[in-house]
C-alpha cells in the first residue's frame, strides 16, 4: 500500500527551482558554519578578538550565525513564494 | 534555603496542568480518525504550527540544560544553542518541503513513500522508537529535577507526575491537543524568557549578588613542608588535610560539622584557606551538605563576580545594564566558578566544590568544558567536532520534528512555519545565554544540579516569576514529551502494527492501537527518567541528536536528492546509524562513569559518536544502494 500526503497537495510547479535555492542557501551557511566549529576547533584565540560594541568573535558570530539562519530562512521564503506564484501563473497560461 | 515550598508555586502549577489537561479533554473528544490522531488532520495554521514547533522542539534540555550549562561552563553551553539552531538550516532548506510531499502521518511513511519497502517499515519505525527514547530520557530527567524545587517532591515524584499527564494528553487527543499544548507553551517560554532576561540586565552585576548572599570565609593559614600546621581562626578548628594532585584541601571543625576549604597561595607568598562547599557520602549511605543534612540549610546557592569592571573601573556593582554591556562587563570582570574535585576520606567519598575566580574573557569564549585549542587533546577536538556535527544535522533527522510537516496543509505552510520556528527559537536561544550568565553571576546556582539555574534565577527575582517559570518549565517537559509520545506511538501503532506486520484494523481501532503504544512508551519513559537522574539534560539531548543524525538524516536525504536510491539501501544505512551510534554511546566515557567505572577505561576515548556514525551512514545508503540496483530490462 503506498501512501499519499496527510492533505491533499496541489502540483507544485517550482518545486526543482525551490530545491536548487535550498541547497545553495545550505551550502553557504554550512560553510560559515563550518568555519566557526575551525575556528572554535583550532584558533580559539581569534575567538578574543573584540569585534563590535566590547563584544568578542565568539559570541558576535554565535548570535551572528542564529540571526542569520532566520534571515536567510526569511529570504528563501520570499524567494520560493515568488517562484511559485509565478510558475503556477504560468502553467495555467 | 534552596529548595523552601511556594504555595503560589504550587498552585499556578496546578493551574497550568489543569488547563493542560482540560485542553487535552476538549480535543480529546474531537479525535476520531487516525488523520486526526496522528496528524492533527493536516489543518493546523502555519503560524500556529511555527510556534508549536518552538514549543516542541525548545525542551528541558533547552531552558534547563543549555542555561545550566552556560551558568556552570560559560559559552561552551551557547555553542549547544547555536548547533541546535544551525539544525533548523538543514530541515528548511533540504528537507522541510520535500518530506511533506512524501509523507502522511509517520517519517517512516516518507522514507517508504517511493518503495513500499517492509524492511523499510521495520528499520524505520525502530529507528523512530530509539531516537525518541534517547531523547526523552532528558526530558523525563528534566521533570524530576524541576518538581524538587516547585512542589518539595522527590525526583521520582516529578518523573512519574510528568509521565501520567502526559499519558493522559496523548492517549486522549493525539497530536491536535499536543500540537495546542505546545503552542501555549513555546509562546509562554519566549515571553518569560524575555521577562528574565529583562530582569537580569537591569540587575547588573554585583560582588554581593543577593541580599542573603552567602559570605564565603577566607582564612590565614600556616604552612609547613606542604602541611597546614596552624589556621588564624578563633572559629574554626584544624582537623586534617587531604591533597589530591596539586590540590590541597583542608578540614576544619565549624561547631561540629565539618567544612571543606582549599589551600592557596597568593603571588607574595601568603598562604590562606577559601571556603568551599561539599557533598559528603558516607559508607552508610547517607548525604551530608557542608557536614549535615540537606534540611539544615548548609549548602548554599553560589555564582558572583570576584571583580567587576565597567567602563574601564572597578566597582562593587553596576546598575542597570543595556544588552550588549551586560555581556561586556562580564567579559571585562572576574566571576567566581566552582570546580569540582572528587577523592576518597576514610569511608567517605567526597565532592569538593572550590572557588575558581575565573577571567571574563575564558568564561565568554569555548574551552571551560569542551577541551579546544591549546588545551584540547587530539581526541577532546574530536569529540567537540563529532557534537557540532551532530547539532547540525541532527535537528532535521528527529522524528517528533518531522511530524510536526504533515499538520500543516501544504508545503508553503511547512515552509512558513519552519521560518517562525527559526525565528522563534533563534531569539530563544539568544536569552540562552542572559539567563545561563545571569544565573553565573546572580547568587543562585545549585551546585548539584545544573539544570536548575534558569528557575532558581527567576525566583532570586521574586516568587511570583518563579512560579510562572517553573511552570512553564514543566510545560515545556510536557509539551516535548507529548511530541515524543506521539511520535514513538505512530513507529509503534501505524508503522509497525499497521504498516509493517499488517494487522487489519478499522481506522478507530488503529486510534486505539496508537494510545496503547503511547501509555507503553510514557511507562517506560517513566522508568528511565528515574534512572538516569543527575545527568545535565542538554549533554544526553546532544547525544540524541547524534543518534537522529546518523540513523535516520543519510536516508532522508538519499530519498530527497538521489534517483538511484534502494529500499535495501536505506534499511542498511539506517541500521548502520542506530548500532553505530548506540555502540559508541555505550562504549564512551559518559556512560562508562554512569556504569561507575573510571571514565579513562572506557574503549572508546570520546562521547559524541556523530564523527564515526553519520558518515558511515553516509556511506552505507550509497554502497548498498548501487550494489542492488535494478537491472534495466
Amino acid at each position: 500500500m503506498l501512501h499519499g500526503p496527510a492533505a491533499e497537495l496541489g502540483v507544485d510547479y517550482a518545486s526543482k527551482q525551490k530545491t536548487r535555492l535550498g541547497l545553495i542557501l545550505f551550502l553557504v551557511y554550512a560553510v560559515l558554519y563550518g568555519s566557526f566549529v575551525i575556528i572554535g576547533l583550532s584558533y580559539t584565540h581569534l575567538l578574543e578578538l573584540r569585534v563590535f560594541a566590547g563584544l568578542n568573535l565568539a559570541v558576535v558570530y554565535g548570535m551572528g550565525l542564529i540571526v542569520l539562519a532566520a534571515v536567510m530562512g526569511y529570504i528563501y521564503s520570499l524567494i520560493c513564494t515568488w517562484m511559485e506564484d509565478k510558475m503556477e501563473r504560468e502553467a495555467k497560461k | 534555603m534552596i529548595y523552601d515550598v511556594s504555595i503560589w508555586a504550587i498552585l499556578i502549577f496546578l493551574f497550568f496542568v489543569a488547563a493542560v489537561l482540560g485542553l487535552s479533554f476538549y480535543f480529546g473528544a474531537k479525535t476520531k480518525s487516525a488523520a486526526s490522531y496522528y496528524a492533527a488532520g493536516g489543518t493546523i495554521h502555519w503560524g500556529v504550527n511555527g510556534v508549536a514547533f518552538a514549543g516542541d522542539y525548545l525542551s528541558a534540555a533547552s531552558f534547563l540544560g543549555i542555561s545550566g550549562m552556560i551558568a556552570f561552563a560559560g559559552y561552551d553551553g551557547f555553542i549547544y544553542s547555536i548547533g541546535y539552531l544551525a539544525g533548523w538550516v538543514v530541515a528548511l532548506f533540504l528537507v522541510a518541503e520535500p518530506l511533506k510531499r512524501l509523507g502522511k502521518f509517520t517519517f517512516t511513511d516518507a522514507l517508504d513513500a517511493k518503495f513500499n519497502s517492509r524492511a523499510i517499515k521495520l528499520t524505520a519505525s525502530i529507528s523512530t522508537l530509539i531516537v525518541s527514547i534517547f531523547y526523552l530520557i532528558p526530558q523525563m530527567v528534566g521533570a524530576g529535577d524541576l518538581v524538587v524545587p516547585l512542589l518539595g517532591l522527590p525526583h521520582w515524584a516529578g518523573v512519574t507526575i510528568v509521565g501520567a499527564i502526559v499519558i493522559y494528553i496523548v492517549a486522549t487527543a493525539g497530536m491536535t491537543s499536543t500540537t495546542f499544548v505546545q503552542f501555549i507553551k513555546g509562546a509562554l517560554l519566549i515571553i518569560f524568557s524575555t521577562i528574565l532576561t529583562i530582569y537580569i540586565i537591569n540587575n547588573g552585576l554585583s560582588l554581593k549578588p543577593t541580599e542573603d548572599y552567602h559570605d564565603f570565609a577566607t582564612i590565614t593559614a600556616v604552612v609547613e613542608d606542604g602541611t597546614v600546621t596552624e589556621i588564624e581562626s578563633d572559629h574554626f578548628i584544624l582537623k586534617n588535610q587531604v591533597t589530591v594532585e596539586d590540590k590541597t584541601f583542608v578540614l576544619l571543625d565549624d561547631e561540629g560539622f565539618d567544612m571543606w576549604f582549599k589551600l592557596e597561595k597568593d603571588d607574595a607568598g601568603n598562604t590562606y584557606l577559601t571556603e568551599a562547599l561539599s557533598i559528603v557520602i558516607t559508607a552508610d549511605g547517607e548525604r551530608l551538605y557542608n557536614g549535615a543534612p540537606r534540611s539544615e540549610e548548609r549548602f548554599h546557592q553560589v555564582g558572583h563576580p570576584s571583580r567587576i569592571i565597567h567602563n574601564g573601573e572597578e566597582v562593587e556593582s553596576t546598575g542597570p545594564l543595556g544588552p550588549f554591556e551586560f555581556l561586556k562587563v562580564i567579559e571585562d570582570s572576574e566571576i567566581v566558578i566552582f570546580k569540582r574535585e572528587i577523592f576518597d576520606y576514610g569511608d567517605d567519598r567526597v565532592y569538593v566544590f572550590y572557588q575558581n575566580p575565573t577571567p571574563g574573557t575564558d568564561i565568554m569564549k569555548p574551552g571551560m568544558m569542551l577541551k579546544v585549542g591549546d588545551d584540547g587533546t587530539f581526541w577532546d577536538k574530536v569529540n567537540f567536532l563529532s557534537l557540532m556535527l551532530a547539532l547540525f544535522f541532527g535537528t532535521s533527522a528527529l522524528p517528533h520534528i518531522l511530524i510536526r510537516y504533515y499538520t500543516v496543509p501544504s508545503q508553503r505552510a511547512a515552509r512558513k512555519s519552519t521560518i517562525v520556528a527559526i525565528a522563534a527559537i533563534g531569539f530563544f536561544y539568544i536569552l540562552t545565554l542572559y539567563m545561563g550568565l545571569g544565573a553565573m553571576v546572580g547568587g543562585v546556582n545549585d551546585l548539584e544540579s545544573s539544570n536548575m539555574s534558569s528557575p532558581l534565577l527567576a525566583r532570586s527575582f521574586g516568587i511570583g516569576i518563579f512560579s510562572i517559570v517553573s511552570a512553564i518549565a514543566f510545560a515545556t517537559v510536557l509539551g516535548t514529551v507529548s511530541g515524543l509520545i506521539v511520535a514513538s506511538s505512530g513507529a509503534i501503532a501505524h508503522d509497525f502494527v499497521d504498516m509493517y506486520l499488517r494487522v487489519q484494523m478499522t481506522d478507530r481501532q488503529k486510534v486505539m492501537a496508537g494510545k496503547l503504544a503511547a501509555f507503553g512508551v510514557g511507562i517506560f519513559a517513566i522508568i528511565l527518567g528515574i534512572l538516569f537522574k543527575g545527568m545535565n539534560v542538554s549533554f544526553l539531548v546532544g547525544l540524541a541528536f547524534a543518534v537522529a543524525a546518523s540513523a535516520n538524516l543519510p536516508s532522508i536525504l538519499a530519498v530527497i536528492f538521489w534517483d538511484k536510491t534502494t529500499h535495501k539501501g536505506i534499511a542498511a544505512s539506517i541500521i548502520t546509524g542506530i548500532l553505530s551510534s548506540v555502540i559508541i554511546i555505550l562504549l564512551s566515557p559518559s556512560m562508562f562513569e554512569r556504569y561507575g567505572l573510571h571514565p579513562a577505561d572506557a574503549p572508546i576515548p570520546f562521547d559524541n559518536p556523530g564523527i564515526i556514525s553519520i558518515p558511515l551512514s553516509f556511506i552505507m545508503v550509497i554502497v548498498v544502494s548501487l550494489l542492488t540496483q535494478k537491472k534495466a530490462t
